[in-house]
């Protein structure tokens, strides 16, 4: 099969990786411009050449059931789930890879297919271990609904009476239990193509074969980056988050605890999916009294946090940006051979203006730290640019250290009694509350993390309808954050935040003179990597909360900022790989980096199933709620300025803030002993 | 200059993937040639090869998984596989597996503790016509009896000789 002719968006499995390297949909044979008819079950479609029988069904809104087809992930055609019927040809053919090039007729139902898709069921279901009530998938599972599509009601090849396979329960993120594996591969096409992690492959061959890690290791001996996209697009229970919900409600049960819950911007986007509603519709003041309902003591505002990372991250940037000034004019005295030599002192000019000194580094860009995913992608596979991460924490760690600190001083409760809670759409935050060193408080500042999916279960147990709950606010002292917090939920949120922030700190000037409605356009959208520059025209004076740092920012006048964003791993590495050639993002000096496609409302934690359309819905919700917010900046945050006044003295970036709020990174690097 | 023995591996990769191309379609003959000189393909020299491919090493590992002439344990020098289709059942095969445990003196799936021999089954080769066959590493060898298994061991023992000059060094 020649290229042209693959269906758009789906590069074959083997050789993604020779390909042009990018996580976008490729060029599609649609390109050629050639249409053909086809009919589908008596009924005729005209459809680009080289569309699979899948997609054509699709669009005539025939139903043909599926199994190891994912929107997000090239093709396998391994479970032949989708076969179908065509016309001349004697085998059954799958649907979902297979290109039309002919007019063809096709037929999806008849009695033969029927047989052999209850068939191919029957045996995988001999090979799986199945338990359904007993199974975090029960309710929502890819193999469960299709046995009763077809009517399975016995087990026709017999079944596995007991477990084969030891379930991996070494990750504080996952759990891999591969007696409910059905061999669909999605997990690997995920964490091979889509990611470009490489954790998971099919080992052995024949009936012995099974997903494994290299070596056959657990999980948390691997690679394994914690950002769950498997977990997302495993039809099957096989693939599950550490669940925490028993450490919760005993936490919740003991009355000497005092349980505080702190909620992402992506879950209230994506919570409702569990009850049934269609994707994009926010939750977040519903949520808080469902919350309250389960019996939380307090309900916090992770944007608060996220408003917090903004001064922070937006200070340690504006401290690097300065120190890579002070060496470039420390260079310019010193070096005399710049008189000598104009063409040098020409070259060393256009360095000035975009800040990056090659003699004496200041780690730029600076790159965000708030995605506990790529953090851990950037410890294992690019080990040597870690002085480039931010120090800051993730705003859950943040917020987690000020609580057993700030909060608890405030209200008198004994840290050792807070246990603190954080709802994430992620999985990767399991795992970041438990590194060894997220102890600043001296407590573990997060005590257990949330997926939106396993709240969404805490809620329905205390026989909650989440979308007819009446709404409540958070709760003080942290209360309503901003827009800005609020967007840090979708792939270039940070970045409009961050810029949202350092373009008013520094100019003095509202930022909707330069964006309407303060909406960072270039730096929004789903495409993999963007880019965007911001001229810094004129400065104004330093504001109160950091002139204990800056003088003035004449030494910004002038000049140009170069920030980037990426979002899924595989952007990721095109972006590092780039930097590691000296390529145009090395001339960046800020990159926001988020693990999962589409930033954290894609994250592994949230509902399944994913796929492009429930993402751009996701995305809408945490958009609209940043609008409807009055106060759409970090640093207009009132409680946030209040803690500055209050707390955090030195104010940010200072010693208290460096103890609470920053910390360091291990580098891992990749290679396996 | 102290190299050890990691580094040296590495080395010889580095010069597979000259000799190969870093394509990822390299993988097979680097993973054969691997075979021929080191005998199994460690986990290390798996991260290697997929660093210098471009690849993940797990893919790597699957690759080897799948391929019954690709092993990540330690084999002999010598693999020798018999075959055990029923053409070359009915044309004696078990006495020459007894003549092969006894001058061996290992079982079938063993290596011998000089590491010169692995014992092992092959099913049907394609000379069924000319059963017992039996495959030595890439050597074929037809209506094998159980006289015949003495100089085809001797004969690989005296090879040995020659290959000794070949890297055998294990990691
Ligand atoms: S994976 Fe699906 S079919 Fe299997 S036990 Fe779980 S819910 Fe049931
Ligand atoms: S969690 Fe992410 S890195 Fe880990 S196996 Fe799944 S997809 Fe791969
Ligand atoms: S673990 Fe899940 S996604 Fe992976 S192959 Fe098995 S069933 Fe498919
Ligand atoms: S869905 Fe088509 S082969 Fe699996
Ligand atoms: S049966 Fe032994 S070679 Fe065919």
């Amino acid at each position: 099969m020649s290229d042209e002719l693959l269906p758009h968006g789906h590069p074959t499995r083997a050789p993604a990786s020779q390909r042009g390297r990018t996580a976008e949909v490729l060029e599609h044979a649609k390109a050629l411009g050639k249409q053909i008819e086809v009919t589908i079950d008596g009924r005729a479609i005209t459809v680009p050449l080289g569309t699979t029988i899948l997609e054509s069904a699709q669009q005539l809104g025939i139903r043909i059931p599926t199994l190891c087809y994912h929107q997000d992930l090239c093709l396998a055609g391994v479970c032949r789930i989708c076969v179908v019927e065509v016309e001349g040809q004697r085998a059954l053919q799958a649907s979902c890879s297979y290109p039309i090039t002919a007019p063809i007729h096709v037929k999806t139902h008849t009695p033969a297919v029927r047989k052999a898709r209850r068939h191919i069921l029957d045996l995988m279901l001999a090979n799986h271990y199945g338990e359904c009530y007993t199974c975090n998938r029960n309710g929502n599972c890819e193999l469960q609904s299709l046995a009763e599509e077809y009517g399975v009601d016995y087990f026709r090849f017999g079944r596995m009476e007991k477990p084969r396979y030891e379930i991996d329960l070494s990750s504080h993120a996952l759990v891999r239990d591969m007696n409910k594996c059905v061999l669909c591969r999605r997990c690997v096409r995920t964490c091979i193509d889509l990611q470009e992690v490489g954790v998971l492959e099919a080992i052995d061959r024949g009936n012995r074969i099974k997903i494994a890690t290299f070596g056959d290791k657990p999980l948390s001996d691997v690679v394994c980056i914690n950002c769950g996209q498997c977990i997302n697009r495993c039809p099957t229970g096989a693939l599950r988050a550490n669940d925490n919900t028993d450490e919760v409600w005993q936490a919740i049960d003991d009355p000497t605890k005092h349980v505080v819950i702190q909620t992402a911007p992506s879950p209230r986007a994506g919570i409702g999916e569990c009850f049934g509603l269609p994707p994009g519709q926010p939750m977040t003041f519903r949520m808080n009294t469902a919350l309250r309902y389960c019996g939380f003591d307090k309900v916090f505002d992770t944007n608060f946090a996220a408003d917090l990372t903004i001064i922070e991250e937006g200070t340690e940037l504006l401290l690097r940006l300065k120190a890579a000034m002070a060496n470039d004019e420390c260079r310019m005295m010193n070096d005399e051979s710049a008189l000598q030599h104009p063409e040098r002192s020409q070259s060393q000019s256009i360095h000035n203006s975009s800040f990056i000194n090659h003699n004496f580094p200041v780690p730029l860009p600076q790159f965000t730290s708030c995605s506990p995913g790529w953090v851990k992608f950037a410890e294992h596979f690019y080990p040597e640019y870690l002085d480039h991460v931010s120090t800051c924490k993730s705003p859950q760690q943040m917020f987690g250290a000020l609580l057993k600190t700030f909060y608890a001083e405030k209200t008198g409760v004994n840290p050792r009694d807070i246990v603190t809670v954080a709802l994430m759409p992620c999985s990767a935050k399991k795992f970041e509350c438990n590194r060894p060193e997220m102890c600043a408080s001296g407590y573990k500042d997060i005590d257990y993390g949330l997926t939106t999916r396993e709240l969404a279960k805490m809620i329905r147990e205390v026989g909650v309808d989440l979308p007819n709950m009446p709404k409540s606010d958070f709760d003080d002292p942290f209360g309503t954050a901003t827009g800005s917090g609020v967007i840090f939920g979708v792939t270039g949120g940070v970045m409009e935040s961050a810029i949202r922030t350092v373009f008013e700190l520094v100019t003095g000037k509202k930022v909707e003179n330069l964006f309407d409605h303060a909406e960072v356009v270039p730096v929004r959208g789903f495409e993999g990597i963007r880019y965007a520059e911001l001229p810094i025209v004129e400065v104004g004076p330093v504001p109160a909360i950091i002139s204990h740092l800056f003088k003035d920012w004449n030494w910004l006048k002038g000049a140009t900022l170069k920030v980037a964003v990426a979002h899924g791993t595989a952007n990721a590495k095109r972006v590092m790989e780039d930097i590691k050639a000296g390529g145009k993002f090395s001339e960046c000096h800020f990159i926001e980096f988020m693990a999962c496609p589409g930033g954290c409302l894609g994250g592994g934690g949230q509902p399944i199933p994913t796929s492009p359309e429930i993402r751009a819905a996701r995305a809408k919700a945490i958009y609209d709620e940043d609008r409807s917010y009055t106060i759409r900046k970090s640093h207009e945050n009132p409680a946030l300025l209040q803690v500055y006044a209050d707390f955090l003295t030195d104010g940010p970036c200072g010693h208290r803030s460096h103890k609470l709020l920053h910390t360091h990174y291990t580098p891992r690097g990749k290679y396996i002993a | 200059m102290l190299v050890t023995e990691q580094e040296r591996l590495r080395d010889d990769l580095v010069k597979m993937t000259d000799r190969f191309g870093r394509d990822r379609s390299a993988l097979m003959p680097i993973l054969q040639e691997l075979m021929r000189t080191r005998y199994h393909i460690s986990e290390y020299s798996m991260q290697v090869i997929a660093d210098l491919l471009d690849i993940h090493p797990v893919e790597v590992s699957s690759v080897v998984s799948f391929y019954s002439f690709l092993e990540d344990k330690q084999r002999g020098q010598f693999v020798i596989r018999l075959c055990r289709t029923i053409a070359c059942d009915m044309s004696g095969e078990g006495n020459v597996a007894r003549q092969l445990v006894n001058d061996l003196g290992i079982e079938f799936g063993g290596t011998t503790p000089d590491g010169k021999f692995t014992l092992g089954w092959a099913n049907c080769l394609g000379m069924c016509d000319q059963g017992p066959a039996m495959l030595v590493n890439e050597k074929i060898y037809t209506q094998v009896t159980p006289e015949k298994v003495h100089s085809i061991l001797e004969e690989c023992r005296s090879t040995f000789g020659v290959h000794a000059t070949v890297d055998k060094e294990r990691c």
